[in-house]
């Protein structure tokens, strides 16, 4: 008997502390496969978010520098100018690249600094309790708008993929989503192709996915999953937004 | 024919791959893993393609697939 499906080896074998449900679990195993496939297990440094995502450095059999909120692009260019033959990975919550983070990421961006960027959407900070983010939808209920997102008030979820493929200094913006089948398909050909951008030097690539929590949202797993395709996918469009080819800059 | 390999302990009972095995082949049992949680079995092992879906959908890598 042939094995078809199986924990991919950069992925460590230890339970995870994410909730029952949560993308977060099935987006790292999917990153673990992206390392698997690449070979690039032993020269990656990932530079880790806070977040529900901030034990990175438990789940993958890499090595991984801790990074203030949000500032992992920071860190992490510094880690890659100082050793650009390393694999520099990212995977950041909304909260942290979408909020406290937001110039960090930019200026990362802007710069074309060649890391990989897996940025994880699930419209809250999960970590600590629900609250409101910059990406919460128009009348979602958060511990910090009991009665709803309202745009007068907090704004619209912003859109961040849109608004990094505008700059020069990346490679690949792409937003995609794990809540079915199909979608997961399109998710591991997105992330492969933001782990190429850096391979090749291109620039930098970055995933946006549309993930859920079901915890925060008040949902079970099935129900946060369908919220994705009926709330979050009308107002975050799934697509490519950039594809560079050749390196302009390198 | 197909076999599936449950990671009981491991499963948080969350339903996703219930919710996408196209031949029904799981179901939520009565037993509970060291977590508290009831894990997924495999029950309907006949109409079971081996297309793993349902490993793919786990968040927690739970299941393994052999063909
Ligand atoms: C400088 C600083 N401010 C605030 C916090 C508290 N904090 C910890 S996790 C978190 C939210 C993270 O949310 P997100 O990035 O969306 O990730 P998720 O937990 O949803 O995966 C915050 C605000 C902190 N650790 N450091
Ligand atoms: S709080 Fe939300 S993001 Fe954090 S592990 Fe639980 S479901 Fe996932
Ligand atoms: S998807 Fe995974 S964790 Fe959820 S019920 Fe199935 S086997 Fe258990």
């Amino acid at each position: 008997m042939k094995q078809v499906f199986g924990r991919p080896e950069s992925l460590v074998d230890v339970a995870s502390h994410f909730c029952p449900g949560c993308h977060h679990g099935t987006i790292h195993r999917l990153v673990a496969e992206a390392i698997d496939h690449y070979g690039v297990r032993e020269e990656t440094i990932g530079a880790a978010s806070v977040g529900c995502s901030v034990f990175m450095y438990d789940y993958f059999d890499i090595d991984v520098v801790e990074s203030p909120h949000g500032r992992s692009p920071a860190v992490a260019t510094g880690v890659k100018r100082s050793n650009p033959e390393k694999f520099v990975l990212l995977y950041q919550g909304d909260g942290d690249l979408a909020a406290i983070g937001t110039a960090e990421i930019i200026h990362a961006a802007n710069r074309g600094e060649p890391l990989t960027v897996i940025f994880v959407n699930n419209t809250v900070y999960g970590m600590t309790g629900g609250q409101m983010a910059p990406t919460t939808m128009l009348g979602q209920r958060t511990t910090t708008s009991p009665y709803g997102r309202e745009f007068s008030q907090d704004g619209y979820p912003i859109k961040i993929t849109e608004m990094l493929a505008q700059l020069e200094g990346v490679a690949y913006a792409a937003r995609v989503a794990v809540d079915t089948p199909a979608h997961l398909a399109k998710a591991k050909k997105a992330i492969f192709a933001a782990f190429e951008a850096q391979v090749e030097k291109r620039g930098m690539g970055m995933v946006e996915i549309l993930s859920s929590c079901p915890t925060n949202w008040g949902m079970n797993a099935i129900e946060a999953n369908k919220r994705i395709e009926t709330e979050m996918i009308p107002y975050f469009p799934l697509g490519v937004f950039k594809e560079r080819k050749g390196s302009d800059f390198f | 024919m197909p076999k599936l390999e449950i990671r009981e302990e491991r499963c948080k009972s969350c339903g996703l791959c219930i919710e996408f095995c196209p031949k029904g082949c799981l179901e939520i049992t009565d037993r509970f893993n060291p977590s508290g949680y009831n894990p997924v079995g495999w029950m309907n092992t006949e109409e079971c393609t081996g297309c793993a879906i349902c490993a793919r959908m786990c968040p927690d890598v739970v299941i393994e697939v052999f063909k």
